[in-house]
C-alpha cells in the first residue's frame, strides 16, 4: 500500500509544481510544460517498454521521435501537385529500386553458399544497384527541389489531418526499429546502442539534407492543427462573450483554450499507452518478457525465443516513441531538423525513465513530467541563483558577464548530477518495480 | 591520361587528410578499448572526455599566447598539451573516486555502468559549455603549412597541388610517438603487463597479487592523456567546438568495435578503416577519375557516393557489416 500513497504523493508533488509555475509564472507557461510533460511522458513509457520491462538499452530515441515528426508533415502538408508531376514517379522508382537492391542482397545471402563467388556477386549487385538508384534518384529530386524552392520545394504530404500522423508516426518508426533491431539485437548489449546511436543519427542526416522529403534545414512550417487558432477564437463571437462572461482576457482565453485542447489530446494518447503498458505489463507475455530480462540463458532454456521476443518489444517500444514524436511537432506546428539533438531528445529521456523508475509505467510517467519540469525551470532559477552569486561583483567585470552568459547550460549539468545521484542513492528510482 | 597528377590530386584531397583523421581516431579509439578492456564498459563520456582535456589545453594555450610564448613555426597548443593532460587526469581520477569505484565495488552488470556514464556524459558535456561556450573555438597559431599547395606546384610543374598542413604532419607524428610509447608501456613495462593480465582474466591477476584498484588508475591516467591528445589533434585540425566533439563518439565506437573491442592494435586499425571509408566515400572523385581516365571517357557526374553530411552513415554501415560478418572485429576482441 505504501508504494501507492507513495505515487499518489509524488504525483500530487508534480502537480504541485506545475499548479505553482502557473500561480508564480503563468498559466501559459504552466500549460507548455504540462503538454510537454505529456509528450515525454509517452516517450518514457516507449524507452520503459524497452529497458524497463525487457532490458533493451536503446541510445536512438531521437531518430524515432524524428520519424514521428517526418509523418506530420507527410501526412498532413497539402500535396505539392507540380513536384509530383514532374519528380514524383522518379522518387518513387527510385525507392522501389533501392529495395529491390537490399532484397536482392539478403536473398543472395541466404541463398548461395559462402565464398568468394557470392562476395563478388554481392559486390555487384550493391554497387550496380546504389549506381541505378543515384541515376534515378537524382534527377528526379533535382526537379523536385527546383519548384518554387523558397516556398516548397518538396514533395508535400497527403493533405489528410493531422491527427492520422500520431499512428503514421508509430508506424515508420516500427518500421525502422525492424531493421535495426534486425541486424543489432542477438548481439551484445553495447552493439545495439553504439548501433541505436547511430541510426538516430543518420535519420536526423537525412531529415536534414533530402530536401525533396520534407525540405531540410530549410524546415517545414504552418503545419495543418487538430485545433482552432487563437486568432479565429478572437474574432468567434460565440468564444469572446463565453470568457468575457467568465471575466477573463479573451486574447489569454485563447491561448490557454487552445493549450487546453492539445492537453486534452496528449492525455488521451498517454491515457491509452499507459492502460496498455500496465495491461501488457500484468499479462503472461509481460511476465515472459521481465523473465527473459533478468535471466536469459534460463528463459531460452525454457524455450522462449528471446531474439524474436527482444525484436517484438524493441519494435513496440520505437514505435511509441515515433507516435510521441509526431505529437510533438504538432504542437509545435513545424518540422525543424536542426533541432533534434541526442542530448535532448535521447538522452533526456533515459534520465525521465532512470528518475522515474524503470520497470514501472507510472515512474516512467512520473519521470517524464518531473524531468520536463525541471529542464525548463532550472534555467530561470540558475539565472536567480547566479544573479545572487554575482551579486557581490563589480558590474561589468569578466567573470560575472562570463557567469551570466553560461546559465544556458546549468540545464546538462543539472541532469547529469540528478542522474548519478539517483543511480547511486536510489538505483531503483523514484518509484521502485514491485 | 594523367596519372602523375591523379596520385597528387588523390593524395591531396584524400590520402592525407584520411591519415590525418585516422590517426586521431585511432587514439580515441585506444581509450575506448583500454577502458572496455579494465574496467569493462563502454564509455559513453569519452567524446566529452576528450573534450574536457582539448578545453584545458586551449585555456592553457591562450594564456602562454597572452605571455608571448611561442613554438615558432609549431602551434603553442603543444606546450600547453602536458597541462590538458594534467588537468584531464585529474578529473578522470576525481569522477572515478566519486562515480565509477561506488559500482566497481558492487560488480553491477556492465550496462549499468554504460548508463552511469551517460550521466557523466551529461556533467562533463555541462561542465565544458559551462567553461568555454558552445561556439567555435581556434587555437591553431604558428606555420599553417608544412609544403603549401602554390610551393608545392611550383617546386614539381604539376597542374595539381599538394599541401601538407602543419597541423596533418604533427598529427601522424605525434600519434606514432603516443602509441610507440603505450605499446612499449603494456608489452614491456611491469605495470603494463599486470594491466593486460587484468584485461585477460580478472580472477587469476587478483590471484597473483595484481592491485586491481592500482590498475584502474593507471587505465584511467592513460586514458586520460590518449583523450586529450586526440581531441587537441583534431582540434587543431579541424576546429574545437564541444558538440563535435560528442559526435565523434559514434565513429570513435566503431573503430573500436571494428578493430574489436579491448584490443589496442584493433583500435589503430579500426580507426583508419573508418577514417580512409568516410574520407574516400564522401569525396567527389571526379578530379581524380579525369586525370586517370583515358581522354574522352572522362565521367560527367561529381562521382560522389554520398554527400558529406551522411559521413556518420559511412561509419555506421561499416560497423553494421562488420558485426554482421565478424562481430569480434577485425583483431580478435572481448565480445561476442
Amino acid at each position: 500500500m505504501s508504494q501507492t500513497m507513495r505515487a499518489v504523493g509524488l504525483f500530487a508533488l508534480v502537480a504541485l509544481l506545475i499548479v505553482g509555475t502557473g500561480v508564480i509564472q503563468s498559466w501559459n507557461s504552466a500549460l507548455l510544460i504540462l503538454n510537454m510533460g505529456l509528450v515525454s511522458a509517452v516517450m518514457a513509457l516507449g524507452v520503459n517498454l524497452q529497458w524497463g520491462f525487457a532490458g533493451l538499452f536503446n541510445v536512438g530515441v531521437m531518430g524515432f521521435v524524428a520519424l514521428g515528426g517526418l509523418a506530420a508533415v507527410i501526412v498532413a502538408m497539402p500535396p505539392v501537385r507540380e513536384a509530383w508531376a514532374v519528380g514524383g514517379a522518379g522518387v518513387l522508382m527510385a525507392l522501389a529500386l533501392g529495395v529491390a537492391t537490399i532484397a536482392l542482397a539478403v536473398w543472395l545471402t541466404r541463398a548461395m553458399p559462402k565464398g568468394r563467388l557470392r562476395a563478388l556477386i554481392m559486390l555487384v549487385v550493391v554497387v550496380g544497384g546504389y549506381a541505378a538508384y543515384r541515376m534515378v534518384l537524382d534527377p528526379a529530386t533535382d526537379a523536385i527541389e527546383s519548384i518554387n524552392p523558397a516556398l516548397t520545394g518538396y514533395l508535400g504530404g497527403l493533405g489528410l489531418p493531422i491527427v492520422l500522423a500520431w499512428p503514421v508516426g508509430g508506424v515508420l518508426a516500427a518500421a525502422a526499429a525492424w531493421v535495426i533491431g534486425k541486424t543489432a539485437l542477438g548481439l551484445r548489449s553495447d552493439y545495439l546502442a553504439i548501433a541505436t546511436l547511430g541510426i538516430a543519427e543518420i535519420i536526423v542526416a537525412v531529415l536534414k539534407n533530402e530536401d525533396w522529403l520534407a525540405r531540410g534545414v530549410k524546415n517545414v512550417i504552418g503545419l495543418p492543427r487538430p485545433v482552432p487558432f487563437e486568432i479565429d477564437l478572437q474574432q468567434d463571437p460565440a468564444f469572446v462573450e463565453r470568457v468575457t462572461g467568465m471575466g477573463l482576457d479573451v486574447t489569454t482565453a485563447s491561448t490557454l483554450y487552445v493549450k487546453l485542447l492539445y492537453g486534452a489530446m496528449f492525455a488521451a494518447v498517454l491515457i491509452v499507452v499507459l492502460v496498455l503498458a500496465q495491461l501488457a505489463l500484468n499479462s503472461p507475455w509481460g511476465r515472459m518478457m521481465r523473465a527473459i530480462r533478468d535471466n536469459e540463458v534460463a528463459a531460452r532454456a525454457m524455450g522462449k525465443d528471446v531474439t524474436a521476443r527482444h525484436l517484438q518489444i524493441f519494435i513496440l517500444g520505437s514505435a511509441v516513441c515515433g507516435v510521441a514524436g509526431a505529437m510533438m511537432t504538432t504542437l509545435d506546428g513545424q518540422l525543424t531538423p536542426a533541432s533534434y539533438q541526442p542530448l535532448r531528445y535521447t538522452f533526456l529521456i533515459w534520465v525521465m525513465v532512470i528518475v522515474g523508475g524503470s520497470g514501472n509505467n507510472f515512474g516512467a510517467v512520473l519521470g517524464g513530467f518531473l524531468i520536463w519540469f525541471l529542464w525548463v525551470q532550472v534555467e530561470p532559477f540558475g539565472a536567480a541563483v547566479m544573479d545572487l552569486v554575482t551579486a557581490g561583483m563589480a558590474d561589468g567585470s569578466a567573470l560575472k558577464a562570463h557567469l551570466q552568459n553560461s546559465v544556458a547550460h546549468m540545464r546538462l549539468l543539472t541532469m547529469g548530477v540528478i542522474l548519478l545521484v539517483v543511480l547511486r542513492f536510489a538505483p531503483q528510482g523514484l518509484l521502485p518495480e514491485r | 591520361m594523367d596519372l602523375l597528377n591523379a596520385i597528387v590530386a588523390l593524395s591531396n584531397f584524400v590520402l592525407i587528410p584520411a591519415i590525418s583523421y585516422g590517426a586521431q581516431l585511432a587514439l580515441g579509439a585506444l581509450g575506448v578499448t583500454l577502458i572496455y578492456g579494465i574496467l569493462r564498459f563502454s564509455n559513453f563520456a569519452h567524446g566529452d572526455t576528450m573534450a574536457f582535456g582539448t578545453m584545458v589545453t586551449i585555456l592553457v594555450t591562450w594564456l602562454l599566447q597572452s605571455w608571448g610564448v611561442s613554438l615558432g613555426p609549431l602551434p603553442t597548443a603543444l606546450l600547453a598539451l602536458p597541462f590538458g593532460i594534467l588537468g584531464c587526469m585529474a578529473l578522470v581520477l576525481l569522477t572515478d573516486r566519486a562515480v565509477y569505484r561506488f559500482y566497481r565495488a558492487q560488480k553491477v552488470q556492465p550496462v549499468i555502468l554504460v548508463i552511469v556514464s551517460m550521466g557523466v556524459m551529461f556533467v562533463y558535456n555541462g561542465l565544458v559549455r559551462f567553461i568555454i561556450g558552445v561556439d567555435d573555438q581556434r587555437f591553431a597559431d604558428g606555420e599553417r603549412f608544412i609544403i603549401s599547395v602554390r610551393t608545392f606546384k611550383e617546386m614539381t610543374g604539376l597542374e595539381e597541388g599538394l599541401g601538407i598542413r602543419t597541423t596533418q604532419g604533427l598529427t601522424v607524428v605525434t600519434a606514432v610517438i603516443t602509441v610507440a610509447l603505450l605499446f612499449w608501456f603494456l608489452n614491456r613495462t611491469r605495470t603494463g603487463k599486470s594491466m593486460r593480465a587484468y584485461s585477460d582474466n580478472e580472477d587469476l591477476a587478483l590471484l597473483s597479487g595484481i592491485n586491481p584498484e592500482r590498475v584502474v588508475m593507471i587505465t584511467w591516467l592513460i586514458v586520460a592523456a590518449l583523450a586529450t591528445i586526440a581531441g587537441t589533434l583534431y582540434g587543431l585540425d579541424k576546429t574545437f567546438k564541444p558538440f563535435t566533439y560528442f559526435q565523434l563518439l559514434l565513429p570513435v565506437f566503431a573503430s573500436a568495435i571494428v578493430g574489436g573491442l579491448g584490443s589496442p592494435l584493433g583500435a589503430i586499425a579500426g580507426g583508419f578503416v573508418i577514417a580512409f571509408s568516410e574520407v574516400g566515400i564522401t569525396y567527389a572523385w571526379k578530379k581524380v577519375a579525369e586525370y586517370a581516365m583515358p581522354a574522352g571517357m572522362e565521367p560527367e557526374g561529381l562521382l560522389q557516393l554520398l554527400g558529406t553530411d551522411y559521413k556518420f552513415a559511412v561509419s555506421f554501415v561499416i560497423l553494421v557489416i562488420v558485426l554482421l560478418v565478424k562481430p569480434t572485429g577485425l583483431f580478435k576482441g572481448k565480445s561476442v
